[in-house]
C-alpha cells in the first residue's frame, strides 16, 4: 500500500497513510451472492477479508485496526461497492484519436491477413488519456484488440494503472479476434479458419518438416501458426463477429468441431439460437442497445436478448466495442436490465463473465483472494444518476484526475481569459 | 434580455419579397390530416414534471382537441374522456431531439439509404432533409418509444453549408411532407471544422479552416446581392404602375429569377430561417459567430459544441443554445477536450444546452443521456434540479427548433406532446409506457403496431 495517497473522496483530502492495508466499512457490497451491508480489508493487491471485525475506528484520522494492525480507513457509508468493470471489447491504449491515424498503434499492417504472432500489448500506451478517463468511470481492466487482417494479432488483456507495459499488461496472449467481415460470407471466412487450424495443428505435430522447409505449403508463416496454438490448447479464445441467427448457428457448429474455446461478438439474434450456442460453450459479447432494424444482420435483435441468452445458459459478456466510451459500459448493463436481466447478471456481464471468459478468475469479483480492482459507486453502480467516487486497481487507489477533469478546473472560473494571470511573487 | 430582443426580432414579419408565395407553395401540405378529432385523455396520479419549473406530484394532466387543455396538482377537475389512472407513473413534455438524421440515414443501414449529405458540392443550401427523409424509417418508431415526440433531421455534416433541415412530428405518415410540424420555421444546417475541409480537400476545396470561413463569408455576400436585388424588385412591385401610353404594350414586371441555394441564405439574412451550426472547438465557434456578425444574422444554436464550457459566457450573453451528448468525445482531434460537465457548465452559466442524439440509438435514450449531463454536473457541485435536467431534451430543444411556443413543456394551450414513463426518467431502468403526439396515443409500449413497412413480414421481428 506504499502509493496510499489522499485516500478519500473527490477533492476531499485527507492525511496520507503508510499502512499496508486497507479497511472500507459502510458500504454495500455487490458479492456473489448478491448486495451486502459489509466491510472489506485489502491487504497488498488483494482481498484479505470480507465481513471481518473492525475495531478503533477513527474516521477523523482514516484509521481502523483490523487483525491486530493498524489499517487505512475509508468510510464508505451510502455508497455501493463492486469489482472493477472490464470492458472486454475495446482498443483502449492502442488508439488515441480516431481519426487521426497518426495516434493509432493498433494494427501490424502489411497485406498479410494472418499476423497471429503480433502481441497489441507491445502497442499498448499506459500513458494514453483515454486511461484516466475510463478508470474514472470505473473501468479497471480491459481488452485491447488489434485491427486489420483476418487475424490481426493477440488481445492484451490490461490493468488499467501503471505507467509502464510491465506494470498494466496482465496477459498479452487473452485472446485472438478472427474478423469475419461481411464479404466474403462470414460462413466462408469459418471455412478458412478452419483450414487454418488444421495447418497449426499439423505444424505443431510436424515440427521438423516445417523448418526444414520440406513439409506442404502452409496458409500463414510456421511462426503465425505457431502461436495459435494457445488457442488450440483451449487456453485462450477465439473471439468471432457475427450478428445475424444463421451465422450464430456456423459458429457454434465451427466452435463443436474445432474444439477451440469460442466467444462470439455481437449476436444481436442470438436469442434464436440460444440453445446451440449453451450446447456449444460459446461465451457472447453484447450490446444491449442494439435495436434491430440497424443492419440485415441485426433485424431480429431485441431489448431481452441479453436476458433470454442468460436464461439459456450463455456465458453473456458486455462491452461497449469503443475506447473513448468505456465509460459508458455500465449504462449497457444497466439498459440489459431494462431489457428484463437480473441486476446481478448484468453487474456480472461487466465484471465476472468477461474476467472468466479471458482467464483472470480472480478479477471481476469482490471476493477473499481475488485482486483488489474495486470501484466505490455514490450509489447502484448501473444507474445514470450515479458515478466512480474512488478506484483501486490491484489495491492502490488511483487518482481522481483525467485530462477531462484537468480541463474541467481550468474553466470552473472565467475571468474574462482562460487563464487568470499569475499571483506575483512576494 | 438579449434573448428577448433576438426572440422579437424573429418574430417580426417576413419581410417580403416576391418568392413568398412560390415559397409557401413548395411547403403546402400534400397529404390530409387525419380527421378524427383527438380524443380527451385524463391522466392522474403521476408525478408530472412540467420542464416549466413546477412538479407536481401527484399531479394530473388533460388533453383535449390535440392540446395540453390543463396540468395541475392534486385531482384533476374533470374526468370526462379516458381517464388513465398514472398513480405511481411519471409524466414529461414529449422528448424532443435537435439533432436527428432519422428518415435521411434510415436503418438499415446501407449505400441505397445514404441520403443525408448532398456533398457535390460544399455549399448546397438549396437541398430540403426533408426531400430526403423516409417516413419508413423503423427509427421513428424507436425514437417514439424512446419518448420522442418530434425532433429536427438534418443533412449531414459533410458541407459547410448542408442544407435545410426539418422540424417533424413523430408520427407515422406515407409523405414526409405530412410529418412537417405545422408552424414551425425553417432551418438550416451548416458546419464548420474539419469535415468540409476533409470532405472537400481532394475535391475543389475549401481544403482548410480559413477555406472555410472564405466559403462561407462568399456565400453570404452573393446572397446580400441577390436580397437587395429581391428587395428592389418588391419595392417596384408596389409603385404605382404608370398608365401605358396609348398604342404602347403595358410595362411588364420587373423579372425575378428564383434560386434554391440564395432562397435559403436570404432566409437567414431576413431571420426567418433559424442557423444551426455544427461546431466543435471554442474558436471555430467565436469564428462563426464573427461570420454571423459581419453579416447581421443570427446563429440559433451550435451542434456538439463540445468545447462550449470554454465560451459558455460568450453563447449565454449572446443566446445562442449548444446542442450536445453528455459524454462522447474524442473520435476526432476537435472533439480532444470535450467534458462531460460541458451542458451542466452552460446551464450553470445561464445558456441553453441541449442534449441532443445525433445517433438511431442515442435518441432512444435521450433520457438516459440527460441523466448522466446531470450526474456530471452534479459530482462537480453544479445543483441541478430533475425538472431542469428534462428541460434538456424537452424546453430547451424546442427553443433551438423555434417550437417553443408550440410544445416543449406541459402548459395549457401546448401541442398534446406528452410521455407517461413507469418509472423516473431519469433512471436507466425506466421505459415510456405511452406517448401522445398532438394529443392522439401514437406508442403503447404494451401493444403498438409495427409502424414501418420494412419490418412488417420480417420473420423475428418482435
Amino acid at each position: 500500500m506504499k502509493a496510499l495517497l489522499a485516500l478519500s473522496f473527490g477533492l476531499l483530502a485527507s492525511p496520507a497513510l503508510a499502512a499496508d492495508c486497507l479497511v472500507v466499512d459502510g458500504a454495500t457490497v455487490h458479492l456473489p451472492a448478491g448486495p451486502q451491508a459489509t466491510s472489506i480489508v485489502v491487504v497488498g493487491e488483494r482481498i484479505a477479508a470480507i465481513g471481518a471485525p473492525v475495531t478503533a475506528v477513527d474516521a477523523a484520522s482514516g484509521q481502523a485496526t483490523w487483525d491486530g494492525s493498524v489499517c487505512a480507513y475509508l468510510d464508505a457509508s451510502g455508497k455501493q461497492i463492486s469489482a472493477g468493470l472490464i470492458d472486454s471489447s475495446t482498443q483502449l491504449g492502442l488508439v488515441e484519436v480516431s481519426l487521426e491515424g497518426s495516434s493509432h498503434d493498433k494494427d501490424a499492417g502489411g497485406s498479410d491477413e494472418v499476423r497471429a504472432a503480433f502481441e497489441v500489448a507491445d502497442a499498448y500506451d499506459p500513458r494514453s488519456s483515454l486511461i484516466a478517463i475510463a478508470r474514472l468511470g470505473g473501468i479497471t481492466s480491459a481488452l485491447a484488440n488489434p485491427s486489420g487482417g483476418l487475424l490481426p494479432g493477440a488481445s492484451a488483456f490490461v490493468d488499467l494503472a501503471g505507467r509502464r507495459q510491465s506494470e498494466a499488461v496482465v496477459d498479452s496472449r487473452a485472446a485472438w479476434i478472427a474478423n469475419l467481415g461481411s464479404r466474403p460470407a462470414k460462413s466462408a471466412t469459418l471455412d478458412r479458419l478452419s483450414a487454418l487450424l488444421t495447418d497449426a495443428r499439423d505444424a505443431a505435430a510436424n515440427q521438423r518438416a516445417v523448418q526444414g522447409g520440406s513439409y506442404r505449403d502452409l496458409l500463414a508463416s510456421p511462426r503465425d501458426l505457431a502461436a495459435l496454438g494457445v488457442v488450440l490448447a483451449g487456453d485462450a479464445p477465439l473471439i468471432l463477429n457475427a450478428d445475424r441467427a444463421a451465422d450464430l448457428e456456423a459458429i457454434a457448429r465451427f466452435a463443436t468441431r474445432e474444439k477451440v474455446r469460442v466467444v462470439v461478438r455481437g449476436a444481436a439474434e442470438g436469442w434464436l439460437v440460444s440453445d446451440l450456442l449453451a450446447e456449444a460453450g460459446v461465451a457472447v459479447i453484447l450490446d444491449p442497445t442494439v435495436y434491430g432494424a440497424g443492419s440485415f444482420d441485426q433485424l431480429g435483435g431485441r431489448a431481452d436478448n441479453p436476458a433470454q441468452l442468460k436464461a439459456a445458459g450463455v456465458e453473456v459478456l458486455i462491452a461497449t466495442g469503443s475506447s473513448h466510451h468505456s465509460r459508458g459500459l455500465r449504462q449497457l448493463a444497466g439498459n440489459a436490465v431494462r431489457g428484463g436481466m437480473s441486476h446481478a447478471d448484468a453487474l456480472d456481464a461487466i465484471t465476472g463473465a468477461p474476467a472468466r471468459a479471458f482467464g483472470q478468475r480472480d478479477r471481476g469479483v469482490v471476493a477473499v483472494g481475488a485482486v483488489a480492482n474495486l470501484v466505490v459507486w455514490s450509489g447502484d453502480p448501473l444507474e445514470v444518476t450515479t458515478w466512480a467516487d474512488a478506484v483501486f486497481v490491484r489495491g492502490v487507489q488511483q487518482p481522481h484526475s483525467s485530462r477531462q477533469t484537468v480541463l474541467r478546473d481550468r474553466y470552473r472560473e472565467l475571468p474574462g481569459s482562460p487563464l487568470a494571470p499569475l499571483s506575483l511573487p512576494e | 434580455m438579449i434573448r428577448l430582443a433576438l426572440l422579437l426580432l424573429l418574430a417580426a414579419p417576413a419581410h417580403a419579397t416576391p418568392l413568398a408565395d412560390a415559397e409557401d407553395r413548395g411547403l403546402a401540405p400534400i397529404e390530409t390530416a387525419p380527421a378524427e378529432p383527438a380524443p380527451t385523455v385524463v391522466l392522474t396520479g403521476a408525478t408530472v414534471f412540467t420542464a416549466t419549473g413546477e412538479v407536481h406530484s401527484p399531479g394530473w394532466v388533460v388533453l383535449r382537441s390535440g392540446k395540453i387543455a390543463g396540468v395541475g396538482a392534486g385531482d384533476p377537475p374533470e374526468t370526462k374522456g379516458t381517464v388513465i389512472d398514472a398513480t405511481g407513473k411519471f409524466i414529461t413534455p414529449g422528448l424532443i431531439d435537435t439533432h436527428s438524421h432519422l428518415g435521411v440515414y434510415p436503418s438499415p443501414g446501407g449505400r441505397a439509404h445514404s441520403d443525408g449529405n448532398e456533398a457535390t458540392a460544399a455549399t448546397t443550401p438549396g437541398v430540403w432533409a426533408e426531400h430526403s427523409t423516409w417516413p419508413q424509417d423503423p427509427g421513428f418508431e424507436r425514437a417514439a418509444a424512446g419518448g420522442v415526440t418530434s425532433m429536427m433531421i438534418l443533412p449531414g455534416s459533410a458541407n459547410l453549408i448542408g442544407g435545410r433541415g426539418v422540424v417533424v412530428q413523430n408520427v407515422p405518415t406515407r409523405g414526409s411532407r405530412a410529418m412537417r410540424m405545422a408552424d414551425a420555421p425553417e432551418v438550416v444546417k451548416m458546419a464548420c471544422g474539419e469535415n468540409p475541409k476533409r470532405v472537400y480537400g481532394d475535391k475543389g476545396g475549401p481544403s482548410t479552416r480559413m477555406g472555410n470561413l472564405r466559403s462561407f463569408r462568399s456565400a453570404f455576400l452573393a446572397a446580400e446581392t441577390r436580397r437587395d436585388e429581391w428587395n428592389k424588385a418588391a419595392e417596384e412591385a408596389d409603385k404605382p404602375k404608370k398608365k401605358p401610353k396609348r398604342g404602347a404594350e403595358p410595362e411588364e414586371p420587373a423579372r425575378v429569377d428564383r434560386n434554391l441555394d440564395l432562397e435559403t441564405l436570404v432566409g437567414v439574412l431576413n431571420g426567418d430561417v433559424l442557423v444551426q451550426v455544427h461546431c466543435y472547438r471554442a474558436d471555430d465557434m467565436l469564428s462563426v459567430l464573427q461570420v454571423a456578425d459581419e453579416f447581421g444574422f443570427s446563429v440559433r444554436s451550435f451542434h456538439h459544441a463540445l468545447e462550449a464550457y470554454k465560451i459558455r459566457d460568450v453563447l449565454a450573453d449572446k443566446g445562442v443554445a449548444i446542442n450536445t451528448w453528455a459524454d462522447w468525445w474524442g473520435f476526432k482531434l476537435e472533439a480532444y477536450d470535450a467534458i462531460p460537465e460541458n451542458i451542466a457548465m452552460m446551464h450553470a452559466a445561464g445558456g441553453i444546452p441541449v442534449v441532443h442524439s445525433d445517433s438511431p440509438i442515442g435518441i432512444q435514450r435521450l433520457n438516459q443521456e440527460a441523466a448522466k449531463a446531470q450526474a456530471s454536473g452534479r459530482a462537480m457541485g453544479i445543483e441541478i434540479s430533475d425538472d431542469d435536467a428534462l428541460g434538456w431534451v424537452t424546453k430547451n430543444p424546442a427553443w433551438v427548433m423555434g417550437i417553443d411556443s408550440l410544445t416543449g413543456t406541459l402548459e395549457a394551450g401546448k401541442r398534446g406532446d406528452v410521455v407517461m414513463w413507469d418509472g423516473h426518467p431519469l433512471s436507466v431502468y425506466s421505459e415510456a409506457q405511452l406517448v401522445f403526439v398532438g394529443g392522439r396515443l401514437r406508442y403503447d409500449r404494451d401493444r403498438t403496431p409495427i409502424w414501418s413497412d420494412f419490418e412488417l413480414g420480417q420473420e423475428d421481428v418482435r
